[in-house]
């Protein structure tokens, strides 16, 4: 598994909240279709700690962290 | 009002953060040491792996890389990410009560006497912490839950990583009560044996000592200890955002190179007493005792210290003062050396007869104005000639070595005890 930091475009509500709503990873674009679930949470796969968003990108779920230590997204890819 | 107190200790904190933002290292022997290049290169942390091996804090790398094998990973001591990550898992336990007192990076207690009414909620709401820390920072925790700081602490010791301890007002005669006497915060090597010749070896013995035998042998001490052993410390648990009064100033240094001459240590001496005097005057304090400390080669180390006769603020003084405590015979060269003022106070009763208030008021304006040049353009601008004068020495900048390492004392420096 490796930590990649990807691009984020993402929505900021009146709170301040955070929505991702689109990945791009290698010049790809990946919609996102849902946030499950946001957590404090660790990545003890690929390293560091942040925000995890819980989402659905079509019928496949994936974690999205935002840590705060570096203002940056990042996922974890086999 | 019941107590209910906990002390949570993250395990082995460096090293876990180590492995955290690099999961690669985790089935690893990982030691965090101090940087090499400016020979700091000393163990300050290690995982269980590398302690397996007989790796312990203080080694010097190549003794730690002997133990493993040559297998251990040393990285460099990343202190502003320790920093951020303790005070991410403090933000934490605030969510519980505002009573988070910190002993150390790595170490808080929390009175959460408001928000349980039993020691099974109690252990509850560890238990929950301690999953929390895990699931949000990937870090273990040990936690020690109990009726005071002195056994919630003793607690977070017993189980380790990632356990809670029960110590109760019904179970700690059996479960504190037969632990070896130095276990108990406070006692160290000197008291242990002081202790042990009196035939009290567990910290049963001590709460079952008449107060007046433990006073007779450790003083002060011996009264104090006798409290914490019968469960008795009353010692609240500070809020979060209560300031410390400020109680020593100190540095020290691991030179670039060992000291070999009584000139070297002068010269490190003064470096470190400017920063020290400097930090005195930014708080408004002045000093009247003053400390050396002082470690060899063989990282052995010893601190000696002395009371002024009038309060100073100024380097000059602390330097010459603590010069004046080096004693040394040079049967070993010198590797760290460190000063430190206490017995502060805000404003001096009296000044040196002989050195009269102008005079004094004149060497505290000359020191301001280079504060002043160093904060403007920085700690090289401009330096002592002792120090240019010695090859090497000019890398000394005291401003750089200002680390909290070690949890910081119970009674903040008012020192009890050997530990």
């Amino acid at each position: 598994m490796t930590k990649n930091y990807v691009s984020v475009l993402a929505e900021f509500d009146e709170q301040g909240n955070k929505h991702p709503r689109q990945i791009k990873l290698n010049d790809q674009v990946f919609e996102i279709d849902k946030v499950l679930k946001v957590v404090n949470a660790a990545s003890l796969k690929v390293g560091g700690i942040g925000e995890r968003y819980t989402i659905k990108i079509g019928s496949h779920q994936t974690f999205l962290f935002f840590e705060k230590e570096t203002g940056q997204w990042f996922v974890e890819l086999k | 009002m019941a107590r209910f107190i906990l002390h949570s200790d993250l395990n082995n904190f460096y090293a876990s953060v180590e492995c955290l933002y690099n999961p690669s290292l985790r089935n690893k022997a990982v030691a965090v040491v101090g940087d090499q290049e400016k020979r700091h290169g000393i163990v300050l942390a290690k995982n269980y792996i590398a302690k397996k091996y007989g790796v312990k804090t203080g080694d010097t790398v190549w003794e730690a890389k002997q133990k493993c094998l040559e297998e251990l990973v040393c990285v460099t001591a990343n202190f502003e990410r320790y920093y951020y990550v303790s005070k991410l898992v403090k933000q934490m336990y605030l969510e519980y009560t505002d009573r988070v007192e910190s002993f150390g990076i790595d170490e808080a207690w929390l009175d959460v006497s408001r928000c349980v009414k039993s020691f099974d909620e109690a252990f509850k709401l560890a238990e929950t912490i301690r999953k929390r820390v895990l699931e949000e920072f990937g870090l273990t925790v040990s936690i020690g839950v109990s009726f005071n700081k002195i056994f919630a602490k003793l607690g977070s010791d017993l189980k380790k990583p990632n356990a809670t301890t029960l110590i109760s007002t019904d179970n700690f005669k059996n479960l504190v009560w037969p632990l070896a006497a130095s276990e108990l915060l406070y006692v160290g090597r000197a008291t242990t044996q002081k202790l042990a010749k009196a035939g009290i070896n567990t910290i049963g013995d001590i709460a079952n000592t008449p107060v007046q035998i433990l006073k007779s042998m450790l003083g002060k001490n011996g009264e104090t200890l006798h409290t914490f052993a019968c469960g008795a410390d009353l010692t609240e648990v500070k809020r979060w955002d209560e300031l410390d009064e400020i109680k020593s100033i100190g540095n020290s240094t691991t030179c670039p190179r060992n000291l070999k001459t009584n000139e070297e240590v002068r010269a490190v001496i003064s470096v470190l007493a400017e920063s020290v005097a400097r930090r005195m005057r930014e708080k408004n304090l002045w000093a009247n005792t003053v400390c050396l400390f002082i470690k060899t080669d063989d990282l052995k180390s010893f601190d000696v210290m002395h009371k002024l006769e009038y309060p100073t603020n100024l380097a000059s003084v602390v330097a010459t003062e603590a010069y004046k405590l080096f004693k040394f015979d040079w049967n070993k060269t010198i590797r760290a050396v460190g000063v430190r003022v206490t017995n502060l106070t805000e404003k001096p009763l009296q000044y040196n007869l002989f050195n009269s208030e102008q005079n004094m008021q004149k060497k505290e304006k000359f020191e301001t104005v280079i504060d002043n040049l160093r904060g403007r353009f920085g700690y090289d601008i401009i330096k002592r000639g002792s120090v240019l004068a010695i090859d090497d020495f000019d890398e000394i900048n005291p401003e750089h070595v200002t680390h909290t390492i070690h949890p910081v004392s119970y009674f903040k420096n008012n020192k009890l005890g050997d530990k």
